[in-house]
């Protein structure tokens, strides 16, 4: 089994109108056994953007915290919020600089503009590669199943109570067909003057 | 597999090193809905392997009866070699009891049979059986070694992943609360089989150009054919 599967768990994200959402799993597990069912794999990096991370949950954590690292430093040298383009640019290069013995970890970022609040989705692979979509994008152990159900569920330009049915619906059949993720869902709907963070109650098997 | 190089001692020079491998996947996926008097079974018809195209017009639908119509992807010549079998043991059926034709059960059954036949060199595909049987839909899918299992939707082949999913929500009406009460006809299941394989075709790379859908009803078997995405 690789190890990027070895935890399981997975992260979803969606661009909206003026809004974006990012939804995450809550399993933690080694393998097939269930460790934990409240493992949240989303972060908060500021007011506006979350950071997403499935993979190897050891490297969730430490990449998370390095990463906050060099962005409190950038945010106290500039004296300015971090744009999501900016954190994506830092990120990929921090993945790029362990080119040769990288993090587990496949990232998804979701966040506004500080500014012009337009929405930003991002994921990358391990070692840095961003793709920057207009639509979705996902990542973790049941990645299959959830380019299917995004692929026929999401549409453009969708209000926030209609993205969050849309991403929450995607979510959760993808991962009901998948043993490794699951458990729980936690879903953050992205507004430039407000975000609504729901957990979503799930079948635990 | 055991090979020459977990016994070193046999790697000198001029050792002949032989090998088959029999397998090659050919790609291809398969959706079938079963309704309350109907059967809908839809599959691509791209033919691949890695990235070349044998042919984009290639169908994966063998009709066996009025009533049954079986889709097989996976390795192509596996399929073919098993198709081919299975319609002549229909035959066979038929004309050992008086042209009464093989009910679908018993197809099932049959052809769980031939596959479980070859436990130890199994034919290399994806089967889902569909088709009426006193009047009502069935769905059957099966592993490459004969294990037969009965549902009302299925997805098969190498989409499963992506088409299994949506099939859970828009048919099985998987994680909702309130759920819609919309008739599950004939139009409706062909529209969710169209979809699905749109929605497949971005994503995989084996499965596009075409999807040939037969609808089975107590009236036999329509065929229709929507084009795809042929990249």
């Amino acid at each position: 089994m690789s190890i990027m599967a070895y935890n399981g768990g997975c992260v979803v994200a969606m661009k909206g109108k003026e809004c974006v959402a990012i939804a995450t799993d809550l399993r933690f597990g080694l393998q097939a056994q269930t460790i934990d069912t409240n493992f949240e794999k989303v972060f908060p990096v500021n007011k506006h953007m979350y950071l997403g991370l499935a993979g190897l949950q050891t490297d969730i954590i430490t990449v998370y915290k390095r990463l906050m690292f060099r962005k409190n430093l950038y945010e106290i040298r500039e004296n300015r919020v971090m744009q999501p383009e900016r954190f994506a640019a830092m990120l990929s290069s921090f993945l790029y600089e362990h080119r040769f013995g990288p993090y587990f970890i496949e990232p998804v970022i979701a966040g506004l503009d500080p500014k012009t609040f337009k929405p930003f989705i991002c994921n990358m692979d391990l070692i840095g590669c961003a793709n920057m979509p207009d639509d979705f994008v996902v990542a973790g152990t049941c990645e299959e199943q959830l380019f299917g159900m995004c692929e026929t569920l999401w549409r453009e330009n969708m209000e926030p109570d209609d993205l969050f049915e849309t991403i929450s619906q995607a979510m959760l059949n993808a991962f009901d067909r998948d043993a490794i993720s699951g458990w729980g869902a936690k879903v953050y709907i992205i507004e430039k003057d407000k975000v609504t963070i729901r957990k979503l109650k799930t079948r635990m098997d | 597999m055991l090979g020459i190089n977990q016994f070193p001692e046999y790697q000198v020079p001029g050792a002949v090193q032989h090998q088959f491998n029999p397998y090659e996947n050919n790609g291809g996926s398969i959706v079938a809905i079963a309704g309350d008097n109907f059967a809908v079974i839809g599959a691509d018809t791209r033919l691949s392997a890695g990235y070349n195209i044998f042919t984009r017009n290639h169908s994966k639908l063998f009709q066996l009866t009025s009533s049954a119509v079986l889709a097989s992807c996976g390795n192509w010549c596996d399929s073919d070699t098993l198709t081919s079998i299975l319609q002549t043991r229909v035959r066979q059926y038929s004309d050992t009891h008086e042209n009464k034709e093989i009910s679908l059960n018993a197809i099932a059954q049959l052809l769980s049979t031939m596959m479980y036949g070859r436990r130890f060199f199994p034919y290399y595909v994806s089967n889902i059986l569909a088709g009426i049987y006193e009047g009502k839909g069935y769905v059957y899918s099966y592993d490459p070694i004969g294990h037969c299992e009965r549902h009302t939707y299925r997805a098969g082949g190498s989409s499963s992943a992506l088409l299994q999913p949506i099939l859970d929500n828009q048919i099985g009406l998987k994680n909702m609360e309130e759920k819609p009460t919309i008739p599950l006809t004939v139009d409706r299941a062909v529209k969710l089989v169209t979809d699905t394989f749109i929605s497949a075709a971005e994503r995989d790379i084996y499965t596009g150009d075409g999807v040939k859908i037969s609808i089975i009803t107590e009236n036999g078997v329509e065929e229709r054919q929507i084009p795809l995405r042929k990249d």
